[in-house]
């Protein structure tokens, strides 16, 4: 059973660490590519939103590359997302490729294919080489997301441009080669030392963004033109709030254990949006109004084109933005995005914001969430 | 003194006005509703509801601008779910906050939360917080919701079966998929179901069957092992699709569906893809947004019906159909 699984972000190294030690051989798909986007793009509908596509095009790629079992995420609804094996297993028999597609379904819908599916990943381990797996997998998870909140908070004050981003990248790399615990902690610790010995120390005057919106697309950098990178290189610190280990726990540890309360970005969204929309266009929302609250100069939202959640949130942030008091920028991607039109976009709403920081001369209070900020 | 609430004709009024109609008299309140969708009505849609939302929300938008100025309150429920299991669409789960949002000037917006996922006890509790905004009494509400359900569903009654059984052995039957809020409104629908009936054959909607039918064709498909969808509206669609599929009762099946609604964009593609499979009834898909124009329209419908009367009557109908559906995208 040569196993792969979809691209999101650096979901893989995480990934690739539980399911090689339980003893699985891992195929980790190409990084995405534009070779994906249209390979998937042709093998499914229009009208779908882009994270079919994209996680189509990570699967047939994968496949050329040997994998014979795919792992995919399922779902109840309202959010398309839960659907997407359906056309995904209709798509691959039509692409003519031989896999076996495993969806792993939430346990609260169907108790027994989840039972099925967590036997089939186990294979021969036993309970104590599976919670081994769990707690390397889940130190990579906070190791990753701590590279990710460390880059966005360091890049827009690098000495030269490109260093962070480089033992950032090194750092995943040695994250990936390493095997156990104590070596992932070593390698994240020195990583954020190396990234901290490239910045400049003297504080200047930045602009805060926050970049919100369909998790998909705001984690996958070969998605979103690497969005984060590029408002740091322009001089903003990026405060992200999506990320691995809050999805995590918001939706795999809440939904089992239902008695740990869930984070409540509802009542953060409550007077302009009360109630669930499926996907993430509460949180899209509770997320700007929160950073508005706290200060931030402007928040970017992301969306896949016809994302039905994020409709309802572009909706409603511009009255978000004009009650709050922030700038916000809704930006939808599909496969025909052009990176220039972003960089355009951009670069004109960042030197509005910073216009209208040295105007009023005041830095936000935002506490800092990484240990990057000095 | 009682309040004036509009109501605006569009999405799911086409299912439950008459029921919504009937609860505001009960409550003592003056409804005023929205006139059937005309240019005006969607040009001001358009003007303020954003450009990724579907044809159907932006007409929504724009019977909720000529009702703004006009009434006290407006009465525009958030569905949610109607049955156990399923939901409606994200969109409509936020439509009142978009309304908030967006539509400058709105008057109060009474938005009963009808979820019947969990039980009827946060629908019924939440109808029941509707007397302040309505000016009456709680109590009133509850006899109220109470008499309009009773009335509505006792004149209901069984619907007639439309086209099926009026039609002769060689009357062409149409087999017409499509939500209710886009079939039922001729402006938005460009008047397919007339157009249809104009080119000399019988249209078939999914209003010809029971719920309860549909429900049965469903998880029939669904035991065959397909995952079950959650979306209600699509579960009848995809039903009545397979019905059409496996038993060939209409002749082809046209499928309308609006640019951009993200559950039509999913079942669409399993339609065509069982469609193909079968081989037997040919299909056409036809995507609507506020550019589409009514001789577009008319050219690929009497074009397809021509080609599935010639089938019909030549008795070819054992041809495999094109493992391609015509597609007008």
């Amino acid at each position: 059973m040569r196993v792969t699984f979809p691209h999101l972000g650096n979901l893989w190294i995480p990934a690739k660490a539980f399911l090689s030690s339980l003893g699985h051989d891992v195929i980790t798909p190409p990084p995405t590519t534009k070779r994906t986007l249209s390979i998937g793009a042709s093998h499914t509908p229009d009208g779908a939103c882009l994270p079919l596509k994209v996680t189509m095009g990570n699967f047939i790629e994968a496949v050329e590359l040997g994998a014979d079992t795919i792992l995919m995420a399922g779902g109840i609804g309202p959010c398309r997302l839960g659907y997407y094996c359906e056309l995904q297993r209709r798509a691959l028999a039509r692409a003519g490729c031989n896999a076996q597609l495993i969806v792993v379904e939430p346990p609260r819908s169907d108790f027994r294919g989840f039972a099925n599916v967590v036997r089939t990943i186990k294979r021969r381990a036993t309970l104590g080489h599976v919670l081994e797996a769990s707690r390397l997998a889940w130190a990579k998870f906070q190791a990753v997301d701590a590279l990710d909140q460390a880059a966005n908070m360091a890049r827009w004050r690098e000495v030269s441009p490109g260093d962070v981003d480089a033992y950032i990248g090194r750092g995943l790399a040695l994250l990936d080669a390493a095997e156990t615990c104590d070596d992932v902690r070593h390698v994240a610790e020195q990583t954020l030392h190396d990234v901290e010995g490239c910045i400049e120390v003297t504080p200047r005057q930045a602009v805060h963004v926050g970049v919100v919106g369909e998790i998909y697309v705001v984690m996958e950098p070969a998605v979103n033109m690497d969005v984060c990178k590029k408002l740091g290189r322009l001089g903003a610190q990026v405060v992200q709030p999506l990320t691995f280990s809050h999805w995590i726990e918001s939706h795999v540890v809440c939904d089992i254990a239902r008695w740990i309360p869930k984070p409540d970005v509802l009542s953060w969204s409550r007077p302009y949006l009360r109630h669930f929309v499926g996907g993430h266009g509460v949180e899209s929302v509770g997320h700007s109004v929160e950073m508005a609250r706290l200060g931030l100069h402007g928040v970017v939202h992301l969306a896949p084109m016809t994302c039905m959640p994020e409709i309802v949130a572009q909706s409603i942030l511009p009255s978000v933005s004009l009650a709050e008091g922030i700038p916000v920028m809704s930006l939808a991607v599909d496969e025909h995005t052009a990176d220039v039109g972003f960089d355009t976009r951009l670069e004109a709403f960042v030197d509005l914001l910073l216009a209208n920081v040295h105007e009023n001369g005041k830095t936000p209070p935002y506490p800092a969430a990484c240990p990057v900020s000095t | 003194m009682s309040v004036v609430v509009g109501v605006p004709r569009g999405l799911l009024f086409h299912e439950y006005g008459a029921l919504m109609l009937e609860f505001l008299r009960q409550c003592d309140a003056r409804t005023m509703l929205s006139p059937v969708t005309n240019k005006q009505i969607l040009q001001a849609g358009l003007e303020i509801c954003v450009d990724e939302a579907c044809l159907p929300v932006k007409a929504f938008f724009g019977h909720v601008a000529y009702l703004a100025g006009k009434v006290d309150a407006l009465f525009v429920p958030r569905f949610v779910s109607i049955e156990r299991g399923a939901f409606i669409c994200p969109k409509l789960m936020g439509l009142p906050d978009m309304i908030r949002a967006r539509v400058p000037g709105a008057p109060r917006i009474v938005d009963p939360c009808i979820d019947l996922s969990r039980g009827l006890g946060t629908t019924v509790r939440s109808i029941a917080q509707l007397g302040p905004a309505l000016c009456v009494s709680r109590g009133r509400v509850a006899t109220a919701l109470a008499r309009s359900m009773r009335m509505t569903f006792r004149r209901a009654g069984r619907r007639p079966g439309d086209g099926l059984e009026r039609a002769g052995i060689d009357t062409i039957r149409i087999g017409v998929l499509g939500h209710d809020y886009n079939l039922n409104d001729p402006y938005i629908s460009l008047d397919l179901i007339n157009k249809i009936r104009r080119l000399g054959a019988a249209p078939v909607t999914a209003g010809s069957y029971s719920h309860r039918e549909t429900a049965g064709w469903e998880r029939q498909r669904a035991r065959r092992g397909a995952k079950r969808l959650f979306w209600t509206y699509g579960r009848r669609l995809l039903g009545v699709a397979s019905r059409w599929l496996d038993t060939g009762e209409v002749d082809g099946v046209v499928h309308l569906m609006s640019f951009g609604c993200g559950p039509e964009s999913f079942i669409a593609e399993v339609i065509q893809y069982e469609a193909s499979e079968r081989n037997c009834t040919p299909l056409l898909c036809i995507n609507i947004d506020e550019h589409s124009a009514e001789a577009g329209l008319s050219t690929r419908l009497e074009a397809f019906i021509d080609t599935v009367a010639m089938r019909k009557c030549e008795h070819a109908s054992h041809l495999p159909t094109s493992g391609q559906p015509v597609d007008t995208r």
